[in-house]
């Protein structure tokens, strides 16, 4: 069918499209050369001279404290959130519903300086953890979509039959449904180690000049422009979300078989 | 989505009027309201109160109620800066459409391995924004490869100025939010029934009669969503112009920014902010009364 041949040769564009720019980051990298575009052989030496650079192990050290902090707080409050939305009277639960979606849509420079604002007038220092209170706010709604997508399908057998027999819900949700619920949590969580180790708009609001993240790093050393250790230190951010993103979607899968279109945060 | 078959209760209880799933108490809700509160909510309140308050001084604020801040923005100069923002969201988002829509269309119709294919999309949405954006950095430099393919292909002049121009940006959000596009385009033409598209062929009806009586119907619902998440990004849009566009082509999003880092002028970003959620609200408005509507069509 000549249609079908049109529109593949189309998504073969498309994909090169989305992937040629990580991967020629990728592939520049590995360039000897000081220069960025001029190849001058296979070498991994900037990897290594990005992690013997202070300016770039602080920060990373930095955003993992942040991503792995954001991912905790975000994986009890969203899974808790998600338990009690799912039984909430509809008057309750919409407009909780609707802020989960607003923390997802509302334009980061907006929720940024609004976060800067209040941080400010209230005298919370800058620094590492207002970045963490801020990256919770969104990442705690990325757990609760993807827990709930997960919890709504589930039968409510086990859990009736542990309550009639007296089981009080916290040890219910120990016992019955936490383990079928904790590839969710678990992708989840994931999810919101990435969403928070990548994000770059909301730190550079609310981060204050002493700490940098990993991100605000790369973005104040581009104002120089590209050198090879920022391509050698953007590829291990991607080597880590990429192994995170997918972990997260394979397991998914396994434990549901949900449609992968539920993964992204899609409000649809 | 429903891998289990729905629970029959075995009495009905008070407050199982909900979406499904096990019973659990309410108050679990409710860490989660009060992170919500008082780090998403009570900040945009603040800015509210900011954008009706004036700047004394250097950096210091006065609450107040005027409306000076709204009426300084309706300026030529400010208004000349929302006009282009909101072209760049418009063009952009119809761009990312255009580009994505015969994507989702391939996937959902013909794609063979469709959880990898779809994984594809969902990668790059999930890899910072960062570096996908200052990946173009060095494609768009006039003297990386790119140039010279264009150049074979007799796309491109000698002297291409694209990078640092309002065209990189435009390359930029496109490229930034495209999987914001095709996902959701992808879930609502997941459900066709395709047999219904060769029906209507095998009856007469030319492919674009087709298309425009049986695909677009049913994949309306995913344009309009995917339309939505790439759209409101783009008014606030951020770091494109600053890396793309060398921050010569200035958007309100970096206006924003401006009246936060440089100039200080905190009570006067934010009734910019304020201006950029008003349209924001109204966009989703509108998203809400069409998806109602079409409901109600299809029930």
């Amino acid at each position: 069918m000549r249609a079908k041949r049109f529109f593949a040769i189309y998504a073969a564009f498309a994909y090169a499209f989305l992937y040629i720019p990580i991967i020629v980051v990728v592939v520049l990298a590995f360039n000897s050369g000081r220069q960025v575009l001029n190849w001058e052989g296979f070498s991994t030496k900037w990897f290594g001279e990005a992690l013997r650079d202070p300016t770039i192990t602080e920060p990373l050290r930095n955003s993992l404290v942040v991503a792995v902090g954001t991912a905790v707080i975000a994986c009890v409050v969203g899974t808790a959130l998600a338990l009690a939305l799912s039984r909430m009277r509809p008057r309750v639960r919409a407009p909780v519903d609707a802020i989960v979606y607003m923390t997802l849509v509302t334009p980061e420079i907006v929720f940024g300086i609004s976060a800067l604002i209040l941080f400010v007038q209230a005298g919370i220092p800058l620094g590492l953890n207002t970045i963490l209170v801020a990256h919770a706010v969104f990442n705690i709604s990325v757990v609760t979509l993807i827990v709930r997508a997960r919890f709504v399908g589930m039968s409510a057998d086990l859990e009736e039959a542990s309550y009639d027999l007296g089981v009080p819900p916290l040890k219910t949700f120990w016992r019955v449904t936490l383990p079928r619920l904790s590839p969710a949590i678990f992708a989840g969580g994931l999810l919101a180690f990435t969403f928070s180790f990548d994000d770059f708009l909301t730190s550079f609001f609310v981060s204050g000049a002493g700490s940098p993240t990993l991100p605000l790093r790369i973005f104040s050393s581009l104002r120089f422009g590209v050198s090879p250790v920022i391509n050698a230190t953007a590829v291990m951010i991607l080597a880590l979300t990429l192994a995170a993103v997918i972990v997260a979607y394979v397991v998914l899968r396994r434990s549901s078989g949900q449609r992968a279109g539920d993964i992204p945060t899609l409000p649809a | 989505m429903a891998s289990e078959p729905p629970a029959t209760p075995t009495r009905p209880r008070k407050g199982s009027a909900g979406a499904g799933g096990p019973r659990y108490p309410g108050w679990l809700a409710l860490p989660a309201v009060l992170w919500y509160a008082l780090f998403f909510l009570a900040p945009l309140g603040i800015l509210a109160l900011f954008s009706v308050s004036e700047r004394v001084g250097f950096s210091e604020v006065a609450y107040n109620f005027n409306l000076q801040n709204f009426s300084d923005l309706v300026d030529p100069l400010y208004g000349k800066i929302f006009l282009r923002t909101l072209e760049l969201a418009a063009v952009g988002t119809l761009l990312t459409l255009l580009i994505g829509f015969p994507l989702a269309y391939y996937i959902a119709r013909w794609g063979r391995r469709k959880s990898l294919l779809l994984l594809l999309i969902i990668v790059p949405f999930w890899t910072s924004m960062l570096i996908r954006t200052y990946a173009w950095l060095i494609l768009l430099d006039p003297g990386f490869a790119t140039f010279d393919v264009l150049r074979w292909l007799h796309l491109a002049g000698e002297n291409p100025e694209v990078l640092f121009t309002s065209k990189a940006v435009y390359i930029g959000v496109v490229y930034t939010y495209l999987p914001l596009m095709v996902l959701p385009i992808y879930a609502a033409l997941e459900r066709m029934d395709w047999s219904l598209v060769e029906a209507a062929q095998d009856l007469g009806d030319g492919p674009v009669t087709a298309f425009r009586r049986i695909t677009l119907p049913l994949a309306g619902p995913g344009i309009v969503a995917g339309s939505l998440l790439v759209f409101i990004p783009m008014l606030g849009e951020y770091l494109n112009p600053v890396i793309l566009g060398g921050d010569k082509t200035i958007y309100v999003g970096n206006l924003i920014g401006q009246q936060f880092l440089d100039s200080r002028d905190w009570p006067f970003g934010s009734a910019m902010a304020m201006v950029v959620i008003a349209v924001m609200t109204v966009v989703v408005l509108l998203y809400v009364r069409l998806v109602s509507r079409s409901q109600r069509h299809a029930s």
